[in-house]
């Protein structure tokens, strides 16, 4: 069937009669089941159906735990269970155990199997799996125009004469061809008996044989049918796709395409970003700031009341919110944009040659350069990666990404103790290099930590290696924007928010009470002290990771905040508790420069801000996403580890270098 | 401030110390854990496990003999002996010792609950082929009865271990183990490999970078005396006399090896081929991920992309785009592809 044949078929839709329900299960005469390969088009199929905007990728994998929603149809409340892509129900990683264990025991009224029509003959493998254990399905034929303009049409008539069940062609992204389907489970449902589909010959899936001959005799009749049921007409755009391929994934033109494309996100994300940031902390922080503490004032609060709630809770929330959010917002949906392209599997295709050294899978490329981003949702993309073990190296290693949050961090510093060492016509190249030549050794981190856990830890976790490329697709912009700014950015930043409310209340009650004439910060930067020093570091900066980590955009404020606590000049700074900033590097390089920093503690400062315990955000994310607090602890006493090691080694060098 | 030089020479001490005791399997930890784990019981099941091998190798189970074979010293071995006599389940005769039915009973529950623990980890963890043996070493003590019949189960009944031994079954049963030494093979001849020994470690080591394993098929090839030199997947390969002893063969004309199988590993850009079969060396969840993904006998591929550096190989299979590490690609067989239209 032609795709102008599906908007024909669409055009009469019953689109009305789709009375959306959002997320409300509480009751439903039917249940639905969505199963399909990775990659496929699912999610935007159960997105069509349910009105729900999950978020979408052009990617195999995207969803791991199973999405439910609801929608009526004929009087008929329908609860849709979006199912993990599967290549097949034998089990093979997580996302298949869960896709394999609801449809054995769910017992769903109505199976619909998602199906790629530019790729049946692999997509008729899981389809005819489920028809082994299940006849209630409707196949759902999607993306038959993209099969279309790589020149394959499918028959359906004849499709649904072979499987013996409904087959429904579909646009889903259109939202074509979903009526038909809504009719065709709805059919399917209603009916007592269903008519006998086609099934392969019963067998025990047991043994190495055994378990070769069902996958054979599988693919065997898949191949059947696709000869039956595929026509090819011409190459299309086919040519044009694999004149791409090359250029992308060759070693000449690989590589410079790739870093030009990651260097053009970066320096978008980076240079796009501090307008609306500067213009949201003058909002949040210059502006409303101080209308809350004269609301404050004015309202009677006590002046406790007031420095905690605003200088502490307030102050600290606003300042994540304004540093974190900009950045997000443009990288992630650019990020997205690369994804939904189809770009990013080529990344990691290029890559894997480095990552498979490691012992780990080149999608942790992808993850690696997400994290640059952020490092929860470096961490959450690790999804991508189907093999348990380097799906687990790639999220405890996560943050050796250098994320948005570290960045600032790097440049001021840099600017101040590493540019300020060469000719001033020259600083701002060779700080900027410094920022750069850290980044890498996160890089190398990465790289070294993975094969580290991969050889160790996570020996014995089973590892497979698949990695599909799926055909360029044209990315649907407005949803992209909208989707990773709900999903990624705003899911993200509201955990931060979630831990920087307490941090900053409990950075304000450090500043403020007090102890035998000394607050309870410094009695903590005086203990801490000795350790910094040896780390050269200092009593403030390891006071100041401990109590910022909910956020790394936070750590410098709270630094020199500390810093002029310790002091002791009340002349400087904005009181006790209340985190600032200073309008130049000079200025900052003269507060510190009193409290006794040198290019020792600034360098080791660099190093300690790549090499040091993830955020509690992304610590958070990481327990959700591995359910398990070792793989947590792990995750922050690698870094942390790291970071004392090579602080305490570059110290002793350069003080045994200074000394002899 | 102290001393930067003893400061690092301290921190070196403490890191050198961190190694030692967290190097895993041989490190101060691992030891302490094995000693903890290595109860009366377990030695006295090591000692059965060994006189059972000493029984199918037909030699008699003396104090000396079973020390040797199980790394006990001798007087130890000679008082759980005289354990296993005081629990009939074994019998002094002679100089040496024989199981009891009791005893060799007792004895083959372990090597099934061996067994199958090597098996299991062949096919459902990352465990590498070389640790199967050390593991399943300290795990065939923990496996009760029961345990092993539901492992066995889960593993769909395996008839064979990964080294291609056979499996105990639950009733004691012990399968003849079969094939022939490898230098029986004259040069010209083919087989399938039915088992490599797994000790010593090192020539198991080199069986395993040699690609040998059961079900693999060979033939010899004309050598220089002493040596085995041998077809394995369309590459030739030399074993040294006391390596080749570890292999069992069973002569088989008209395996794949005769035909010389190229591999996808082999494939040049843009050529199709027909997959022949996956290489029985590629197990458990890296095996199923392969057919699943629609690599099976008679599918035809063409090598599409080649990433940079020794990176993996895009192929077109079955209408998608899927991209193979070399490792995989070289344990899929193919044939050539008959002329695409």
């Amino acid at each position: 069937m032609t795709s102008a044949a599906v908007r024909a078929r669409a055009a009469g839709e019953p689109a009305r009669r789709l009375v959306r329900l959002g997320l409300d299960l509480s009751k439903w005469d039917c249940l639905v089941a969505l199963a399909g390969n990775p990659n496929v088009g699912k999610t935007t199929v159960f997105n069509a159906l349910t009105g729900l905007r999950r978020h979408t990728g052009n990617w195999p994998g995207k969803t791991v735990t199973r999405a439910e929603g609801a929608f009526a149809h004929r009087g008929r409340r329908i609860k849709v269970v979006d199912l993990p892509g599967a290549y097949s129900l034998r089990a093979g990683s997580a996302d298949e155990e869960v896709a394999r264990d609801f449809l054995l025991s769910g017992e769903p009224g109505v199976t619909v199997v998602v199906v790629d029509a530019a790729r049946l003959e692999r997509n008729l493998g899981l389809a005819l799996q489920i028809l082994e254990i299940t006849d209630r399905v409707v196949v759902c034929l999607n993306l038959v125009d993209e099969a279309e303009r790589h020149g394959v049409s499918v028959d359906a008539a004849r499709l649904e004469k072979e499987l013996g069940v409904p087959v429904v062609p579909a646009v889903a992204r259109r939202g074509e061809g979903i009526g038909a389907l809504l009719d065709a489970v709805a059919e399917v449902a209603a009916e007592p008996e269903r008519r006998r589909p086609r099934r392969l010959p019963r067998r025990r899936s047991a043994g190495q044989d055994l378990g070769d001959a069902a996958a054979e005799a599988l693919y065997r009749e898949a191949g059947r049918i696709a000869q039956a049921c595929v026509a090819r007409t011409g190459r299309g755009a086919g040519r044009f796709e694999r004149a791409l391929d090359r250029w992308l994934t060759s070693p000449v033109t690989g590589f410079p395409l790739m870093l030009a494309i990651l260097a053009v996100v970066f320096w978008v994300t980076i240079s796009g970003a501090n307008v609306p940031s500067a213009m949201l902390a003058s909002l949040l922080v210059d502006r409303v700031h101080p209308l809350l503490m004269d609301f404050g004032a004015s309202a009677g609060l006590p002046g406790w009341a007031n420095g905690f709630l605003f200088d502490g809770v307030y102050l600290a929330t606003a300042w994540v919110v304004s540093v974190m959010l900009p950045p997000m917002a443009i990288f992630f949906p650019l990020f997205t944009l690369l994804e939904d392209l189809g770009y990013l599997p080529r990344v990691a295709f290029n890559l894997d040659f480095l990552f498979r050294r490691a012992g780990a899978h080149g999608k942790q490329a992808l993850t690696m350069a997400m994290g640059f981003g952020c490092n929860a949702a470096g961490v959450v993309a690790a999804r991508i990666i189907d093999s348990p073990r380097e799906r687990l190296v790639a999220i405890v290693t996560n943050n050796f990404s250098l994320c948005n949050g570290r960045w600032p961090t790097q440049m001021l510093i840099a600017t101040i103790f590493v540019g300020a060492l060469a000719p001033p016509a020259l600083a701002g190249l060779v700080s900027a290099g410094a920022v750069v030549a850290v980044a890498l050794l996160g890089v190398g981190f990465t790289l070294g930590a993975s094969w580290l856990l991969s050889s160790t830890v996570l020996r014995g976790e089973a590892s497979t290696f698949s990695l599909e490329l799926p055909p360029y697709r044209p990315p649907r912009v407005l949803q992209t924007l909208y989707t990773s700014l709900v999903d990624r950015t705003l899911v993200i930043l509201w955990r931060a928010v979630l831990f920087a409310a307490p941090a900053g209340a409990v950075i304000w009650l450090l500043s403020n009470l007090s102890i035998q004439d000394a607050s309870l910060a410094q009695h903590a930067i005086a203990g801490l002290d000795p350790f910094g020093v040896l780390l050269g570091l200092n009593g403030v900066i390891l006071l100041a990771y401990v109590i910022a980590v909910p956020a790394n955009e936070i750590v410098v404020p709270t630094v020199l905040m500390l810093t002029v606590l310790s002091l002791g000049d009340p002349a400087l700074g904005a009181g006790a508790g209340v985190m600032f900033e200073l309008d130049s590097a000079g200025e900052v390089a003269g507060l510190l420069g009193a409290a006794g920093w040198t290019t020792l503690t600034g360098a080791n400062l660099m190093l300690f801000s790549l090499l040091h315990n993830p955020c509690s955000t992304t610590l958070y994310t990481i327990y959700k996403e591995t359910g398990s607090v070792r793989w947590t602890a792990l995750s922050a006493a690698l870094p942390l580890g790291a970071g004392f090691a090579v602080c305490f080694l570059v110290a002793q060098l350069a003080r045994l270098a200074a000394g002899g | 401030m102290s001393d930067p030089a003893l400061n690092l020479l301290l921190f070196a001490a403490l890191a050198l110390g961190c190694c030692a005791m967290a190097w895993p399997g041989r490190g101060g930890a691992a030891r302490i854990r094995r000693l903890w784990r290595t109860s009366e019981r377990v030695r006295a099941e090591d000692v059965l496990k060994q006189m059972h091998e000493l029984e199918q190798e037909g030699r008699a189970a003396t104090v000396e003999s079973v020390a040797a074979g199980t790394g006990i010293r001798r007087g130890l071995a000679a008082r759980l002996l005289e354990k296993l006599e005081d629990r009939r389940l074994a019998a002094a005769r002679g100089r040496g010792f024989r199981m009891t039915q009791a005893g060799r009973a007792y004895a083959l529950r372990v090597v099934r609950a061996h067994r199958l623990w090597e098996s299991f980890l062949a096919d459902r963890t990352g465990v590498r082929p070389e640790d199967w043996h050390d593991e399943a070493e300290e795990r065939e003590h923990e496996l009760t009865a029961s345990e092993a019949d539901e492992l066995a189960a889960a593993l769909g009944d395996p008839a064979y271990d990964p080294h291609g031994d056979p499996i105990p079954s639950a009733a004691g049963d012990l399968p003849e183990s079969s094939g022939a030494p490898l230098a029986t093979l004259m040069p010209g001849e083919q087989a399938v490999v039915v088992h490599v020994e797994d000790e010593p470690r090192e020539a198991y080591h080199e069986l395993v970078a040699l690609g040998l394993g059961p079900g693999v098929a060979v033939e010899r090839l004309e050598g220089p005396a002493g040596t085995v030199r041998l077809l394995v997947d369309g590459a030739e390969r030399e074993l040294a006399g006391p390596v080749a002893a570890n292999v069992a063969v069973e002569a088989r004309a008209g395996s794949p090896a005769s035909v010389r199988p190229a591999t996808l590993a082999q494939l040049e850009p843009e050529r199709a081929a027909v997959v022949a079969g996956v290489s029985p060396l590629c197990r458990g969840p890296a095996r199923r991920r392969l057919l699943d993904l629609g690599i099976v006998p008679g599918t035809p591929v063409v090598a599409r992309l080649r990433a940079p550096g020794d990176g993996p190989v895009a192929y077109e299979v079955r209408g998608a785009l899927l991209a193979l590490r070399r490792e995989q690609a070289a344990l899929v067989h193919v044939e050539a592809a008959e002329e695409r239209p």
